[in-house]
């Protein structure tokens, strides 16, 4: 009950202030004991509204999954502040897990067991009861376009898309009002891709979900969001709406904004990419 | 009062969530499971055989009760190393699997998520013990007339709570080291194990492993166990035994959750809990 006096107030989906996450790793070049600070997050700053969906763009290793795991009370961060619909993200885990679910590009399971019983245990998880599963689970594979009589198959035996889809619907199960979304497109074949692309939408219109998407599809970001960022070696350099983007820099792709903004293609790697690859 | 029915209730949920988790795993891996028990049988004859071996070569012992007593240790250490195993792959198999962060982003309580664990490994350690017990007995037809059954089987259920405490110290260990935490649970095991007099009596022991023995649960498990199997006592007079497993399971059970929260905190720190960092 009191969840829902919480959600009826006006605060924003997700609000970052300057939040700060270092890792320490080894440092070859120093010593074979020095140990050095690197930032993978670092004085970010944005906030979502209600039902928008943001996409944050950047290369491997510009601290996407690192903002998305923050976010999902998986790392403790190092300075700023958090909040998913008015709470703390650091201070309060239990309430912000109860509203966040999340898909990353690994779709991760236990390969030997079926798509029916990995959701199944992971609702529970939720509080989601026998009875209401029994429903729930049919009713949204069916949604995510998996095949009825391949429910009962092991994991192992999917392919990735399928792997992907049901990966959809486990973080669908639990309603989450907000959806974190780690690359989930990434090495699927072009139409699985499309698949996903046009249930994340429906998600969008179906389920009153506000949606993080992290990707480094430049075709993506536009096509399903409301704004655009990006996040390059760990900072957040912009966030606005594409059209936005092209007249801040007076170009006519988000390519080209890219380039203008880092001064490096997209596609090209970071230069300190064996240091900045945990952070990926 | 209805919020925290709800609570209880959410939170039983997700305990069932973790015990129909392990349900599965078992029942797919089921084979695998049959070849262990296959090697845990093999692994207990060796030892137990020890007491006709000491016979064969002209020692003077009491055969049925040496071989009684061996096993006794025999199946206390399956049914810990079980336990251990369970406890430990809470997290290394999750982690192997990259299922860990869904598992440490749901909003189950760590709480009830380790007694879901330890729940399950406390059933299935049973279940295997009495089946190891049973097997090897009729192997050596040994003879247990006076023996209170119930009464063992029920001091084992009172120590579990312990060894679910010391299996969740254990169990951080994979957060802690991704790579090699999982092997020292079997470290702990022996460590448990060898001062508790698991095939000989503690006082054969230096004294000051004679003290460690004195807060460990297995000695008091294994006490009790041979007391109602070897001599037949009820547990209305194995008090000496049970007491110290009460005090022993409610003070490790905390600690190890604390352990396991400290470790827990490390890995969210440090960036532990994905698959390949």
């Amino acid at each position: 009950m009191s969840e829902v006096v919480e959600l009826s107030r006006p605060v924003p989906a997700v609000e970052v202030v300057d939040l700060r996450k270092e890792f320490v790793r080894r440092d070859k070049k120093a010593g074979r004991f020095a140990r050095k600070r690197r930032a993978a997050i670092s004085g970010v700053s944005f906030t979502m509204q209600r039902g928008e969906c943001v996409a944050i763009l950047g290369q491997n290793g510009s601290g996407k999954s690192t903002l998305v795991r923050l976010l999902s009370t998986l790392l403790l961060h190092d300075g700023g502040s958090a909040h998913v619909f008015g709470h703390d993200v650091f201070a309060e885990p239990r309430p912000v897990r109860k509203l966040v679910n999340r898909v990353s590009v690994e779709a991760s399971f236990f390969k030997k067991m079926s798509a029916g019983e990995n959701l199944h245990y992971a609702a529970r998880y939720y509080g989601m009861g026998p009875r209401e599963t029994r429903v729930k689970i049919p009713a949204i594979l069916e949604k995510v376009g998996f095949p009825a009589e391949r429910r009962t198959e092991p994991m192992e035996n999917l392919s990735r898309g399928m792997q992907q889809k049901v990966a959809l619907a486990r973080a669908l199960l639990t309603s989450p009002v907000l959806l974190l979304l780690d690359e989930p497109t990434t090495g699927l074949d072009p139409r699985s891709k499309l698949e996903v692309q046009e249930f994340i939408r429906e998600v969008r219109t179906s389920h009153d979900s506000t949606i993080l998407l992290c990707t480094h599809d430049l075709t993506e970001a536009e096509a399903l969001a409301d704004r655009v960022g990006v996040l390059d070696r760990g900072g957040l350099l912009f966030l606005e709406p594409v059209p936005a983007i092209l007249e801040r820099f007076g170009v006519e792709t988000l390519e080209q904004a890219f380039f203008a903004a880092t001064g490096r293609a997209f596609e090209a790697e970071v230069d300190d990419d064996d240091d900045r690859e945990v952070f990926a | 009062m209805r919020a925290l029915a709800g609570t209880v209730r959410t939170e039983l949920i997700g305990l069932g969530g973790v015990v129909e988790r392990n349900i599965y795993l078992t029942r797919r891996y089921i084979w695998w499971d049959v070849a262990f028990m296959v090697w845990t049988i093999a692994n207990t004859l060796t030892i137990v055989f020890i007491a006709k071996g000491i016979e064969a070569t002209g020692g003077q012992i009491d055969v049925n009760r040496a071989t009684t007593t061996l096993l006794i240790g025999a199946v206390v250490w399956a049914y810990l190393g079980i336990v251990f195993e369970f406890m430990t792959e809470t997290v290394a198999w999750e982690r192997w699997e990259g299922t860990i962060e869904y598992t440490f982003m749901a909003p189950l309580s760590r709480a009830m998520h380790l007694a879901g664990a330890g729940f399950f490994a406390v059933l299935y350690g049973l279940l295997r013990a009495v089946i190891l017990f049973i097997v090897v007995a009729f192997f050596f037809d040994l003879e247990m007339p006076n023996a209170d059954f119930l009464a063992a089987f029920v001091v084992l259920v009172i120590a579990s709570l312990s060894f679910i405490g010391i299996g969740v110290m254990t169990a951080v260990l994979p957060l802690i080291s991704p790579e090699k935490g999982a092997q020292l649970g079997f470290v702990a095991q022996g460590m448990l194990l060898v001062v508790s007099g698991v095939y000989y009596p503690v006082e054969v022991l230096p004294t000051w492993m004679e003290w460690i023995s004195v807060i460990s649960p297995a000695t008091y498990a294994l006490d009790g166990i041979r007391d109602a199997i070897l001599l037949g006592q009820g547990l209305e007079t194995m008090w000496d035994e049970i007491w110290p497993l009460l005090v022993i399971g409610v003070v490790a059970a905390p600690v190890g959750l604390a352990i396991f929260r400290r470790g827990e905190q490390y890995a969210k720190k440090h960036g532990k809990l994905k698959r390949s960092g």
